[in-house]
């Protein structure tokens, strides 16, 4: 496994060498970088000329300048990064420093909640094949696929933005709005799930009257104004996720795992209110991801002593639903801070942000730059997501189409394994395989939507450097941007080739 | 999208096209007879041709200097008086066009004039993309995969690099050296770069059909190389190639309108679709019909290549042939035990 990983590695640099070469001299005879010096009155024309030749070394011919910025980018690994400078003497390290980390912020995010969205609704598609679930979701999916990303970043800022922070200024569910919605949300429900028949008219009538306790209490109790999950909410949430994982996961006849999620949901009540008004108070960034870990080892460990005779699968049942729990209870903490966010003088309460990564001069705690941050990455994330959603819905629900006619699933059926077992064990790992490699793929279409989507929300992101550099015929900041993107993709890359090497004993030994 | 319960009349249909397959009829002709079946293709098809007559009608072309006019009053250089503050005159409940059903810009252009001009420039590049790209993908793909060994590894590693560098980015830095050079060598530039996910699929056919029997048999009555490739392996994958093609020029629609929308792209005097969302997008607040006519026709055609594509993938995969819903796999079997 090491040795093909390694060989993958280092075929990938090679590749990555190659695409760098391609695209400096590409972007160096994109134009002449002396343009404007060229046409300027200036009486020091020839002075500012022969400055600027030799800070950009433009003497050098540009397949060989390659090998300068090489040199520079090879200096990384003794710890002195030199990424070269820009047509203004900055130099491009320091821009990027700034740059990277809200644009990767996006992407990462943005491809890991399509990842999820995707497979989830291609999986629940494949699995209705030619229900008018399955056909919804093709049709919408069609629909995405079609939507040009820079026009759906605009309607979204200029729409759903403005409309959320009018709503979010004097938040009132009226009383017809209820009217409607919850038979809507009925009708949706009674779509998505799966019974038919008489049970589908209760799923109508249970759904319908659901959504419409749900919305009444989000009405009277101002819920917009003061978000909370509370202690009751994370006992529901959390019995749920609790059952619902272990349905997944081991199935819930194995009730050691289900005995050991609802121990993980009970400690995480019980932390509950120490967690909120007690020591969040006092978590840096270091401590917090500490922290995380140290509660995902716990629940580890909790299935590791609940699930005698087959520890694995009980522990990982425990560590999936400790992080659902943990992401809820940091859910709740965030909404505890959003009346300061609101309210506080930066913000002028319109929360859903429509320019720039983060509120320059906010003040806080870092729960309030988490609601910074995620009410910033809401817009052009859900921009992002569409496309890739669409994407990764079709190609798991053909996988999973694909997997499901096989003749082994049949022999899986037939030795009388449960559906679940069929599904989850036989089905879903063999629809992985080539699910990675679209997933690979796809990762350079989110970073140039990334690109598209930062201008439209106006980000100081690598986008804005890709363009800054382009448009003065200027290769550093272009090479700096594409050195993070393409390691990025590199990455994702390699990481589909182990997962793909993990699934497919074929691939490693060959 | 076909409908999820077909009707009796369908049925029987579908019952008598699957006896006419067994019947024996040309691949073409099966391929042909899935595709009209398939309802979402056929709309698309219609509406698409709906789409490029009206672009290329309404406010006539440019070819050269071969001018054809259009049976629109306005063209989309020349700016009018600005009637009713430039608004829509279109009316659907009366079904009314009006002077300008499209609104007019700050200047008094006539917008339904330049979104057909817009419109007129991006199927343009969509097709020569989709052209350029299919042949070079194609080609790459083919000899890869019929020779192997020393031309395969580096055809396909030269394939690698160009898929590391995101489409938007190369597109971008060469749309911004040719940009200038007018829409078709844009075109011509974009298509150079979006081969790469065909190359690797037409290789991958290519690799499993030169394996096959009826190839080595050709090659032992004495086929050449180029009468094996071009007469009977070819012919074999014409479906992959044909269907990735279809989705290549939806793909493309949408780069070009985003280069343009950058400003890498198509460069004025000329104008596209995703120029003139770009244009206008601040004028959002004033004058939004500036930006959703120009965006209801990129996911017009966007949507129509794709469910066209989505059509000829089912009328050339057998695999996917249509199973019968739930509710008449039930009806059948009582009239069989009836």
């Amino acid at each position: 496994m090491t040795s093909f990983v390694l060989r993958r590695l280092l075929a990938s640099l090679l590749i990555f060498l190659a695409a760098t070469y391609i695209m400096y001299v590409l972007t160096a005879m994109s134009g002449d970088p002396l343009a404007d010096l060229r046409t300027s009155t200036s009486p020091q024309k020839a002075q500012l000329i022969a400055s600027r030749t030799a800070l950009l070394h433009l003497d050098v011919p540009v397949y060989l300048r390659y090998f300068i910025w090489l040199g520079g980018v090879g200096k990384c690994f003794i710890g002195q990064c030199d990424l070269g400078v820009t047509i203004q003497n900055q130099p491009v390290s320091v821009l990027l420093g700034q740059a990277a980390s809200s644009t990767l912020q996006l992407v990462t995010f943005a491809s890991v909640a399509a990842i999820i969205l995707g497979l989830l609704v291609g999986i629940t598609t494949a699995l209705r094949q030619y229900s008018s679930y399955d056909y919804g979701v093709t049709f919408v999916s069609f629909l995405f696929f079609s939507l040009p990303i820079f026009w759906v970043a605009v309607l979204l800022k200029q729409y759903l933005a403005i409309g959320v922070n009018d709503f979010l200024s004097a938040p009132d569910i009226p009383w017809w709005f209820i009217a409607v919605c919850a038979p809507l949300l009925g009708v949706f429900w009674m779509i998505v799930l799966p019974w038919r028949g008489r049970a589908r008219l209760w799923t109508f009538l249970i759904a319908l009257a659901a959504s419409a306790a749900m919305l009444i209490y989000l009405k009277l109790s101002n819920w917009f104004t003061y978000p909370h999950i509370g202690i009751v909410g994370l006992l529901v949430t959390g019995a749920a996720i609790a059952f619902g994982v272990t349905a997944v996961s081991t199935g819930l006849r194995n009730r050691r795992a289900l005995y050991a999620s609802l121990i993980v949901v009970g400690v995480g009540c019980a932390i509950y209110f120490p967690f909120l008004y007690g020591f969040s108070f006092y978590l840096e960034p270091w401590s917090f991801a500490l922290l995380a870990v140290g509660t995902l080892l716990a629940c580890f460990f909790i299935g590791w002593f609940m699930g005698k005779p087959e520890r694995l699968p009980v522990a990982r049942t425990a560590t999936i639903v400790g992080l659902l729990m943990g992401f809820i209870i940091i859910v709740d903490r965030m909404m505890y801070v959003w009346d300061d966010y609101a309210g506080s003088e930066r913000v002028k309460g319109r929360p859903i942000a429509t320019i720039g990564s983060q509120t320059p001069g906010l003040e806080g705690t870092m729960w309030v730059h988490m609601v910074d941050t995620f009410t910033h990455l809401l817009l052009p994330t859900i921009a992002l997501i569409l496309i890739s959603f669409a994407t990764y819905t079709r190609y798991s629900r053909a996988s999973l189409l694909e997997v499901m006619n096989q003749d082994y699933i049949r022999t899986a059926r037939a030795k009388g394994l449960t559906e679940r077992t069929v599904v989850v064990r036989h089905g879903f790992r063999n629809a992985l395989i080539p699910i990675a490699t679209i997933v690979a793929f796809d990762i350079g279409g989110i970073i140039g939507g990334a690109v598209i989507t930062e201008r439209v929300f106006g980000w100081k992101g690598m986008g804005a450097l890709f363009q800054y550099g382009l448009d003065n015929v200027d290769p550093n900041p272009v090479m700096a941007f594409f050195l993070v993107t393409g390691s990025l993709a590199i990455l994702f890359n390699l990481f589909a080739d182990i997962v793909y090497a993990g699934l497919d004993p074929r691939i490693r030994l060959s | 999208m076909p409908d999820p319960t077909p009707s009796i009349a369908e049925e029987t249909n579908e019952n008598a096209i699957a006896l006419k397959e067994i019947e024996g009829l040309g691949q073409g002709q099966i391929v042909r007879r899935r595709f009209v079946r398939h309802r979402g293709a056929m709309i698309s098809l219609v509406v698409l041709a709906f789409v490029v007559l009206l672009a290329f009608t309404s406010v006539g072309f440019v070819i050269g200097d071969w001018h054809v006019g259009g049976w629109w009053q306005y063209s989309w250089v020349q700016a009018v008086v600005i009637e009713n503050g430039g608004l829509p005159t279109i009316d659907f409940a009366a079904f009314t066009f009006g002077n300008h059903p499209f609104g007019q810009d700050e200047i008094g252009r006539d917008i339904f004039a330049v979104v057909m001009r817009g419109t007129q420039q991006s199927l343009m590049i969509m097709v020569i993309v989709g052209i350029m790209g299919t042949v070079l993908g194609t080609v790459i793909g083919a000899v890869s995969g019929y020779y192997r060994g020393g031309v395969d590894s580096t055809l396909m590693r030269f394939t690698d690099v160009v898929i590391t560098i995101p489409v938007i980015v190369i597109g971008a830095v060469l749309g911004r050296t040719v940009g200038i050079a007018g829409a078709p060598v844009l075109a011509l530039v974009l298509g150079a770069v979006v081969w790469t996910g065909l190359a690797r699929l037409v290789r991958g056919e290519f690799l499993s059909l030169r394996e096959r029997e009826f190839v080595d048999a050709a090659r032992v009555a004495g086929a050449s190389d180029r009468r094996i490739i071009f007469r009977h392996i070819l012919p074999n994958a014409m479906g992959v190639i044909i269907v990735n093609a279809t989705l290549l020029m939806a793909a493309a629609i949408l780069i070009e309108t985003g280069l343009s929308f950058l400003g890498y792209g198509v460069q004025a005097p000329d104008t596209s679709l995703g120029k003139i969302v770009s244009e206008n997008q601040v004028a959002f607040a004033t004058r939004p019909w500036l930006f959703w006519w120009p965006g209801v026709f990129i996911i017009t055609i966007a949507l129509c290549v794709n469910f066209i594509g989505d059509g000829l993938r089912d009328a050339f995969d057998p695999r996917q042939k249509r199973m019968p819903s739930a509710k008449n796999m039930a009806r059948a079997e009582q009239t069989e035990s009836s």
